[in-house]
């Protein structure tokens, strides 16, 4: 913290959050024409494995892109000096909350406080998934043994599914918050239709199983026999007998992916048919070039 | 760019065949789907493409990820019943390797192609690697054991028997290696029907770079929609390197009138399911996908 508020504060810079491109403040240059029009995004650790966070950070120079341009990352004990939740526009966070550990209990409700939108960010923040099977008793914590999805304990905006959630599905949402709060009417329309069926997912529930295929989409008589959750589910525990999903229940690790990636779970007409436009779009604001660089 | 309520965006469509001597041999009408995954394959758009391959059980359909000629031309022709090619999907870009994948399926697998790309959950690196998708066009599709069932039950053929299946002019056709022909009237078979169709709101593969099917054009040529830039640009080297005879699709019998009844009839009555289910119960309705 101290070297880089030092580095910023020679260049007379304004210091106001430690970044995550430590590398780049020793450039003085970078500081000439700095963007003032990021929104400011958080990444928060609850229990998870951080594999979350690889997977944002696998965004490679699309996540530099991210930084130069649309997002300052405020917070992130992994990548940047901070120790405090500070005011955030949007905080992804990670991992599930351990209910018998103060610290990350009281750390879920701050960031709610501070936040003006709350993602969670792949699958153990959604529905619990691994930790769910957690029964405590390992040292040096053994009575840390209940872990909860975020949303039992505050409002979830949107959910980012997955284990771990892809790089393309962090970026898009990263990109279209920008644009939800940044942007002009239309963006702002655009990123809205492209963020409610998340949010939706959010407001659906905590709990993920491919049981969710059964009661929602099978039992619903919507199932077409695509093929895409055997695809989407990490642990191969779904495969297509007869043109239908079987899953191997006791492999299942209570991600929710195979829902969330369903065709028949959301399909929104608006926006997914406007997929040639949305991923040129997605594409023009990750080009390289426009930025400083 | 064309924007039809029923056949969705196109940029334009053709009345196509193969002119693939080999591939026309086994194809289901104009050989376009086969052609065109060759194409893509030998000029190196795609590494690979998911296929509906031959199943363990006869004229059961299994998804493959096919990486040769020899692999895709197995795929050719139709098998009526569920062939998950989705499930391939990530596997595709991860075991087998593939960099630029190419996809070809009926409507709603386009759909959940499109899906996986705007919102890949758990799809890591799929978004980015689809390459090249070609749609069929669809009306619905047929568990295994109901296409046992009308071919077997109805029109009393061996399934071992089978050269090819046709679902053409209101009837199921069945033709036999032994030069047999049966036919079952469509009216008999909408009760074997595939569930999950019922509340599908694409008939032409909307969403795929190419789309092609059999109905609008004469026998042995298909009906095919270029729909993307990607589509388009593929279409046209394939074109330009005589991979296909063409025909304006505006000088063909039955012609795009025909594509957009039947289209219509589909996509209406779907429409009307996906009504329907809201009040299915007491003050409770069926979950609506779209909603």
């Amino acid at each position: 913290m101290g070297l880089l508020n030092f580095v910023k504060k020679t260049m007379g810079g304004e210091v106001k959050h430690a970044q995550v491109a430590t590398e780049k403040k020793v450039e003085a240059t970078k500081e000439i024409k700095p963007v003032t029009n990021k929104i400011k995004i958080g990444h928060v650790h609850m229990s998870g494995c951080t594999g979350c966070l690889v997977s944002l950070a696998d965004n490679n120079l699309g996540l530099i892109k991210i930084l130069d341009d649309y997002a300052d990352l405020v917070y992130c004990l992994t990548l940047a000096d901070v120790r405090h939740i500070p005011e955030m526009d949007v905080a992804l966070v990670e991992g599930s909350v351990c209910i018998q550990d103060h610290e990350s209990v009281e750390d879920i409700k701050e960031t709610r406080k501070k936040s003006k939108i709350v993602v969670a960010l792949g699958s153990c923040a959604s529905y619990g998934n691994i930790t769910r099977f957690s029964r405590g008793g390992q040292h040096n914590q053994p009575q840390h043994e209940s872990f909860l999805p975020i949303g039992d304990l505050i409002n979830v905006d949107v959910y980012i599914p997955g284990c771990p959630p892809s790089p393309e599905l962090i970026r898009n949402v990263a990109v279209m918050a920008y644009l939800l709060l940044k942007g002009n009417e239309d963006q702002k329309a655009l990123a809205g239709k492209y963020l409610k069926p998340l949010m939706d997912l959010a407001k659906r529930g905590t709990t993920g199983c491919f049981c969710d295929l059964m009661n929602d989409v099978i039992n619903q008589g919507l199932c077409m026999g695509c093929g895409t959750c055997a695809a989407s589910c990490p642990v191969r525990a779904i495969t297509l007998e007869f043109g239908k999903p079987q899953g191997e229940r006791d492999l299942c690790i209570k991600c929710g992916s195979c829902y969330g990636a369903c065709p028949r779970s959301f399909f929104n007409l608006d926006v997914i048919p406007e997929f040639e436009n949305i991923n040129e779009i997605i594409a023009g604001a990750l080009k390289e070039g426009e930025s400083d660089d | 760019m064309i924007e039809d309520p029923y056949l969705g965006k196109y940029v334009t469509c053709v009345s196509a065949r193969s002119t693939d001597k080999e591939i026309l041999k086994k194809a289901q009408d104009g050989g376009i789907a086969t052609t065109l995954m060759v194409y893509a394959l030998e000029q190196g758009i795609i590494d690979g493409t998911i296929v509906a391959g031959e199943g363990d059980k006869p004229w059961q359909p299994k998804p493959e990820v096919a990486m040769t000629r020899e692999d895709i031309l197995k795929a050719r022709g139709t098998r009526y019943s569920i062939s998950p090619q989705i499930s391939w999907l990530k596997e595709a870009t991860r075991s087998f390797g593939l960099d630029k994948v190419g996809i070809t399926g009926v409507c709603c697998q386009m759909q959940a192609v499109r899906k996986a790309q705007l919102y890949p959950i758990n799809m890591r690196d799929v978004p980015g690697k689809v390459a090249f998708t070609v749609g069929l066009f669809c009306m619905e599709n047929f568990p295994y054991k109901s296409m046992q069932s009308i071919v077997e039950d109805h029109a009393a053929q061996s399934l071992g028997s089978v050269k090819k299946m046709e679902i053409t002019k209101g009837k199921f056709w069945v033709y036999t290696e032994r030069g047999n022909v049966a036919t079952v009237p469509l009216k008999a078979t909408h009760k074997y029907e595939q569930p999950g169709c019922h509340v599908c709101l694409d008939y032409v593969s909307n969403l795929a770079d190419i789309s092609t099917g059999s109905v609008g054009s004469p026998d042995g040529w298909s009906t095919v929609f270029i729909r993307t830039k990607v589509g388009n640009e593929i279409w046209s080297k394939a074109v330009a390197a005589g991979l296909f005879e063409t025909k304006p699709i505006e000088e063909v019998k039955p012609g795009l009138d025909l594509l957009r009844k039947l289209a219509k009839e589909k996509i209406d009555k779907n429409q009307k399911t996906v009504e329907e289910r809201k009040t299915f119960g007491v003050n409770k309705g069926l979950r609506n996908p779209y909603a």
